[in-house]
């Protein structure tokens, strides 16, 4: 009965509102900032990685090191195994290097910073005045009366234009600044940590990254200290022909915590676009980092023109017992996204946990997962992975649960759910799934489905239009993961499930 | 492209081993197959499709030695009428075997096609591995279509009254044998196949199967402990509109085992379900490799295997179900599960989902872990010793696939030999 009541809902639907709803654009960060730029000349090579690094005013070891990668790399093959095709990648037809002319001068604070640049981030709801509390949370009445604070590096094109809350963050001992002011200012740390949990030899776009990185950010959070307000990074890809490769390096010293947002658009431009990042964080003995993402780079047009093709490479180390990772991602950007973040469970009765929605509309390509390795004893991991695929758009979980045998007693639950929406996507499950001794526990689920009939009914006849109903029930398909995101991403999140759904159906 | 140098030579070196049988109506088929070898070359472990299990013992130029063992419990389907056709090291032994005279089938040696022009399974013979060799290459059943030198052809043309069985004995220590069966059923014909034996020291075999619609095949193999044995076994089955294909495959021990089902449904309302149950110790590698294709609307497919491993056993699966674009109201399951009884044994699983159509239901399942303590204690407190309540628990884990068996005499069978294993206890 629903269903044939369905069907005529969707037959009804005349061609004037299916076009309307085609045109409506659905990315909302489209649009580039006119400022003047200085590029690094195109292509890659040693004196293009060495330019990098004097940019950045690094001592010498990090210049060796980048160059030593750079050498690995060339001898590396791209990989091909993903369930993804795009035309092959000129490495040599992009630029490494872009920061706004404004920045040659580095702005002593953010009084200084072009306010080009300030209006930007503003556009964009992140504002880098202190003392405000992020935009895009009102209706939060649940929030302390103070207002949340959050403290952001703002990392445009090549280079962080302004990290905020530094001396108060400074106060409690955390030290939240670019990568880039890190080598310079904590040699010793960042010597310590930078590539031990993603070498550089890992793969092909680690290793290049590990060779041309610009910037990114650093996070140290010394022992016992909770880090007093949530941090996070925004990446802006504004120049065009620009690779983005930026790295992050979060410590978590014993029995600390950190909870650390990522937020990423960039303009709606015709040519594809590279984003390869690294991200590495250290859990040491009892602490606890919470990485939560909202990726949302430019998907490219309907007809698959443009977007980003983000290959990126995250990984947590639990090295002390009982340390905790939590990875919670929502992937609704980018034309072709490679993104695995994954845990290793080193430290014993440490825990991972990814929780992660996927949305892939129109053309875009998601080949998306984690890797959960048990090496400690008594080690617990959770994979709560939701996928969406409408249009002609291809979503694929990829994943691996492994139990080492030292790994005894361990447990490993995972969840997949693929969502189609229409005839023309697919949806596809391919978990890796290895098992080395007996007392440990793993579990792997998976299903696939369409939208309920029965629940769009029930909001059709409630008045909601058809995408509205289709928005909703997704929602109620995504709640898992939306509860393990900080509330200001909730919101985005929620909006953005409806947002980039637009269009999928009629 | 040129293949690496490491896989070209190993190709080089097995195919020069062989001799490309001659003459008669499948020579084509036996030189396409070649070709397809020639092509993609034998696997090696750098292949992502043999990431759990090491093929160098499949494609090595010479079989492994495997000792021929003395059993002395009772061939399996002894009790059961059927026509018996039986192969010792690979070659078709006349004087063991009953006349192959059963109203509803026509049974023919592919050793005797090499004299004739003309054959029925000609249209089969090697069509369904090579639809079989994408997307994923299976060089050894391309090698097997070139090379195998005997095998049987069997159409089915009504519902005969007693399955066919097909016996396999081993009785050189270095045999290595390459045997190819095609089955046709035809349009609501019905059959029942059984197998079971070593075969040889190393043993490549594929079956064909082609059901034209309505028609049913049932398929029971079992895999006996005989602890060196080498099995690559595959089945690429073909299924017509609302037909039926069901099969089962008992593993007890052997050395290393690779058994691949390729299911392709191309006709509506059809029903494809797989199960295996194995069982191993110690130097035990057993893998199972799954797909299935959907290309065909309201298909219902169930894959269902089950693993128990002891004394450092390794257990693989791999498995796949494909929902091609407009293959709506597709069912599709996939449980795969492994039982470990002590801590030095492993378990490895793919089980994969590829969907192009969005009104379907399809899901899968994959578990590890140890036998369940607190079943454990429930059977202890009622009385039951340990190793009784073991045996219970594991048995009841294997029910499942087990349950996959239509015939219930056949399914007590099974069972029967699950006990002894469990008697065996190392």
């Amino acid at each position: 009965m629903a269903v044939v009541d369905q069907f005529e809902a969707k037959e009804g639907v005349d061609q004037e509102t299916v076009d309307a709803v085609r045109e409506v654009s659905t990315y909302k960060y489209g649009w580039n900032t006119d400022i003047e730029m200085e590029y690094a000349p195109k292509g890659v090579n040693p004196d293009i990685v060495r330019l990098i690094s004097e940019k950045n005013e690094e001592p010498e070891w990090m210049t060796q090191w980048r160059l030593d990668a750079f050498a690995r790399w060339e001898k590396l093959e791209e990989p091909n195994w993903a369930m993804v095709s795009y035309p092959k990648i000129d490495f040599q037809d992009q630029y490494y290097y872009a920061r706004p002319k404004s920045m040659e001068e580095k702005p002593k604070s953010l009084d200084e910073v072009d306010p080009k640049l300030l209006a930007t981030y503003e556009k964009l709801g992140i504002p880098l005045k202190e003392q405000m509390i992020l935009a895009g949370i009102e209706g939060a009445e649940d929030a302390p009366a103070e207002g949340r604070k959050v403290a952001v590096d703002a990392v445009f094109d090549s280079v962080s234009v302004g990290t905020t809350f530094q001396a108060e963050l400074k106060k409690a001992g955390v030290i939240f600044c670019s990568i880039s002011e890190a080598i310079r200012e904590h040699p010793e740390l960042v010597k310590k940590y930078l590539g031990t949990v993603v070498p550089v030899s890992d793969n092909f776009y680690a290793t290049m990254n590990s060779a041309v990185f610009s910037d990114g950010s650093f996070v140290y959070v010394p022992p016992g200290v909770r880090c007093p307000m949530e941090l996070s990074t925004y990446f802006r890809i504004n120049a065009e022909n620009t690779g983005q490769f930026e790295r992050t390096l979060i410590i978590a010293d014993k029995g600390s915590y950190v909870s650390y947002l990522e937020g990423c658009t960039a303009p709606q431009r015709d040519t594809a676009q590279l984003h390869a990042a690294v991200v590495e964080i250290i859990i040491e003995e009892d602490a606890e980092v919470k990485y939560s993402t909202v990726q949302n780079w430019y998907p490219g047009d309907e007809n698959g023109q443009g977007g980003i093709y983000n290959f990126v490479t995250k990984r947590a180390d639990c090295r002390g017992d009982r340390a905790k990772i939590m990875w919670t991602q929502v992937e609704t950007g980018s034309a072709v996204t490679w993104k695995y973040p994954s845990c290793i469970l080193r430290g014993e009765e440490s825990q991972g946990e990814f929780y992660s929605i996927a949305i892939a509309n129109n053309m875009q390509q998601a080949d998306t997962g984690t890797k959960m390795v048990h090496l400690g004893k008594n080690t617990k991991s959770r994979i709560v992975s939701k996928g969406i695929s409408a249009g002609k758009a291809q979503n694929t979980y990829r994943g691996l649960v492994s139990m080492h045998p030292k790994a005894k007693n361990s447990r490993n639950y995972t969840q997949c759910d693929s969502l189609l929406i229409g005839d023309k996507c697919g949806a596809h499950t391919v978990p890796y799934i290895e098992v080395k001794n007996n007392s440990s526990r793993v579990e792997h689920e998976a299903t696939t489905s369409k939208v309920d009939d029965d629940q769009l009914f029930y909001c059709r006849q409630r008045g909601m239009d058809e995408e509205e109903a289709v928005a909703l029930v997704v929602n109620g398909f995504c709640k898992d993961v939306l509860q393990a995101l900080p509330m200001e991403f909730a919101m985005e999140a929620q909006q953005l499930v409806a947002i980039s759904l637009e269009g999928s159906v009629g | 492209m040129a293949l690496p140098e490491v896989k070209q030579k190993t190709t080089e070196a097995r195919l020069a081993s062989l001799t490309l049988p001659e003459g008669g109506c499948l020579d084509a088929a036996r030189h396409a197959a070649l070709s397809r070898v020639e092509v993609t070359g034998l696997p090696d472990r750098r292949d992502e499709y043999w990431k759990y299990t090491r093929p160098d013992l499949f494609t090595q130029a010479t079989a492994p030695v495997a000792v021929v063992s003395d059993r002395s419990e009772s061939a399996i389907f002894d009790e059961f009428d059927r026509i018996k056709l039986v192969f010792v090291d690979g070659v078709f032994d006349p004087d063991a075997s009953d006349a192959a005279v059963l109203e509803g089938v026509d049974v023919t040696r592919l050793a005797d096609l090499k004299s004739r022009d003309d054959h029925w399974s000609k249209e089969i013979y090697g069509v369904l591995e090579a639809r079989g060799q994408s997307p994923v290459a299976r060089p050894l059943a391309a090698l097997n279509t070139a090379f195998a030198t005997d095998g049987v052809l069997i159409h089915v043309t009504s519902t005969p009254t007693k399955p066919i069985h097909i016996v396999y004995k081993q009785s050189s220590e270095s045999s290595d044998a390459i045997l190819h069966h095609v089955v046709r059923i035809d349009s609501g014909a019905q059959a029942t196949i059984l197998e079971d034996g070593p075969a040889a020291a190393r043993f490549n075999t594929v079956l064909e199967a082609d059901i034209a619609d309505g028609g049913q095949l049932h398929m029971v193999r079992t895999q006996g402990r005989e602890h060196e044995r080498h099995a690559v076994t595959h089945i690429f089955s073909r299924l017509g509109k609302e037909s039926v294909f069901k099969s089962f495959t008992l593993t007890v021990n052997g050395s290393l085992t690779r058994n691949e089902a390729i299911i392709e449904f191309t006709g509506d309302d059809a029903v494809a379900h797989v199960a295996g149950a194995s069982v191993g110790d110690g130097a035990f590698h057993h893998d199972d490799t799954v797909f299935v294709t959907h290309d065909a609307v309201n298909c219902e497919s169930r894959q269902v295997y089950k693993k128990v491993l002891r004394n450092g056993a390794t257990g693989v699966f791999q498995g796949k179900i494909l929902v091609k674009a407009g293959a709506q109201k597709t069912d599709g399951y996939q449980i795969s599960q492994s039982l470990l009884l002590d801590d030095d044994s492993q378990f490895l699983a793919k089980p994969e989902l590829e969907i192009y159509a969005d009104d379907v239901a399809c899901s899968h399942g994959s578990t590890s872990g140890a036998i369940d303590e607190e079943g454990l204690f429930y059977l202890r407190s009622r009385g039951v010793p340990v190793e009784e309540a073991t045996d219970l628990l594991t048995l009841a884990f294997l029910a499942e696939a087990v349950e996959e068996i239509e015939d219930e005499d056949i399914a007590a069978t099974m069972v029967d030999r699950l006990h002894g294993w469990l008697a065996r206890r190392g």
